[in-house]
This record gives structure tokens, C-alpha cells and sequence, in this order.
């Protein structure tokens, strides 16, 4: 199996992967593997989701801070979500410079049936969205600018600027 | 001491503080003008569990981070 040498894996206990590479992923060889570690599992459905970085705005690249211990609880109770209906979830994610073209995300749901995956890609990607800490830079100009206005506050945000 | 952490693109070195409770460390952050606007959008964690009210008290050696808009993906 072929994977990249950078390869950086967080086990956040049995059957609950959360991976981190630094730069952009090597999607065939993660696919490759989260098939194989679950082909004999007997889940009926495998539904992943790979985010590339598309060509505009005038970038060069994305780039991606990561803060891992709060990643990994949030990972952990979206895990423990999923374990409740029978599935799975895999995650990978790219710290560091990913290139125009590259991955910087890849997802993925195992469940017996397929309506649990479908449903449960489509939740867990959304609230990754709106709260795994991660902060995305664009890289333009031989800059690396944070993508402000494309950033979610995460819930409860704000406290610290309250009038005292 | 109170170790206080900024996060992703806010650019701050981090703190050290003596202080007892997160009031105390809203007070001395909103004197940094540079941080106002941080503070009004950023998320706030104690030993890297996100708490929702200044209603915490602290104990010697916890870690506070700030964390600001997130955008994975």
C-alpha cells in the first residue's frame, strides 16, 4: 500500500480514525485504504466526500492550520454519533500548503444501509465546517492571507468581548 | 499562572497571567485594541474544552485558547 511518507495518523481509539498529513492528501491511496480496512465489515454503503482545491479568485493554493486536540474530541463525539446508528467515519485532512488541483479534505461514512451514510455525510460536513478548528489561508501573491470572510464563528463565540 | 493561547491567524504571542477566573482575563484582553475584534468573533476553551460563559473560575496551570472563525475543508 502506498502511502505518503509525510503519513501522520491520530488513532482516537478502535475504529476511530482521524488522519492529518501534511500537504495535499494522496485521495487514491486514503480511498484505497479505508476501502480495504473496511471491505470485510459488512457495511451495505461507503460514501465518501473529496474536497479539491479549485482554480480562482487568482490563488495559488490553500493553506490550513490545525489545532489537534480540540480536532480530536470533535472527532470523537461525531465518532460516537455515528457508532450510535451503526456506522463509521473516516476522516482525513491536510495541514500545511495544498496546491491548486489537491485535496485538502477527504471524508468518508460506512453504514449497513445506504440512507444513514447519505444523511450522516452531508451533517457531519456541515458541522465540520462550521466548527473544526481549522483556519484556512489563501495563498496569492507569494502571500498567505487569512479567508476571513469565508470563516464560521464557532457556537458560543464571543464571550471575551462582552461588556463587563 | 494561566497560559493563554491565540490561535490560527491571530497573531499573539501567548500569555502567561496570574489570574483566578475568566472575567479577570476579558479585562485585560479588551485593553489590547489589536485584539477587539478577535475577541467579539473567537471561540474560548479551558484545557481544550470549549466553554460558554465567563462564568468559570480558574485553577493554577489551566490552559486557555482562543479560537477564531474556523474554515475547514
Amino acid at each position: 500500500m502506498v502511502i505518503k511518507s509525510h503519513f501522520y495518523h491520530l488513532f482516537v481509539g478502535v475504529d476511530m480514525a482521524l488522519e492529518l498529513y501534511n500537504g495535499g492528501l494522496d485521495v487514491p491511496a486514503i480511498l484505497k485504504k479505508w476501502y480495504e480496512e473496511e471491505a470485510k465489515s459488512n457495511y451495505g454503503a461507503f460514501i465518501p466526500f473529496v474536497g479539491t482545491i479549485r482554480d480562482e479568485d487568482g490563488i495559488t493554493g490553500l493553506s490550513f492550520d490545525i489545532y489537534e486536540p480540540i480536532l480530536e474530541s470533535w472527532f470523537e463525539a461525531w465518532q460516537e454519533k455515528a457508532k450510535a446508528k451503526g456506522a463509521i467515519i473516516k476522516m482525513a485532512h491536510a495541514r500545511g500548503d495544498v496546491m491548486l488541483h489537491e485535496s485538502s479534505y477527504i471524508s468518508a461514512v460506512f453504514s449497513p444501509k445506504r440512507r444513514v451514510a447519505l444523511e450522516f455525510i452531508d451533517e457531519f460536513v456541515e458541522d465540520f465546517k462550521a466548527s473544526a478548528p481549522i483556519w484556512k489561508y489563501d495563498l496569492k501573491g507569494g502571500e498567505r492571507i487569512y479567508a476571513a470572510d469565508r470563516s464560521t464563528a464557532i457556537k458560543g463565540s464571543g464571550i471575551l468581548g462582552e461588556k463587563l | 499562572m494561566i497560559r493563554v493561547e491565540f490561535l490560527g491567524p491571530i497573531q499573539k504571542e501567548p500569555l502567561e497571567l496570574d489570574i483566578t477566573n475568566l472575567n479577570q482575563l476579558a479585562e485585560i484582553l479588551q485593553e489590547d485594541k489589536e485584539l477587539s475584534e478577535w475577541l467579539q468573533n473567537s471561540a474560548v476553551a479551558i484545557n481544550d474544552t470549549l466553554v460558554a460563559s465567563l462564568d468559570v473560575e480558574l485553577k493554577d496551570g489551566d490552559k486557555i485558547s482562543l479560537l477564531p472563525p474556523v474554515c475547514g475543508g
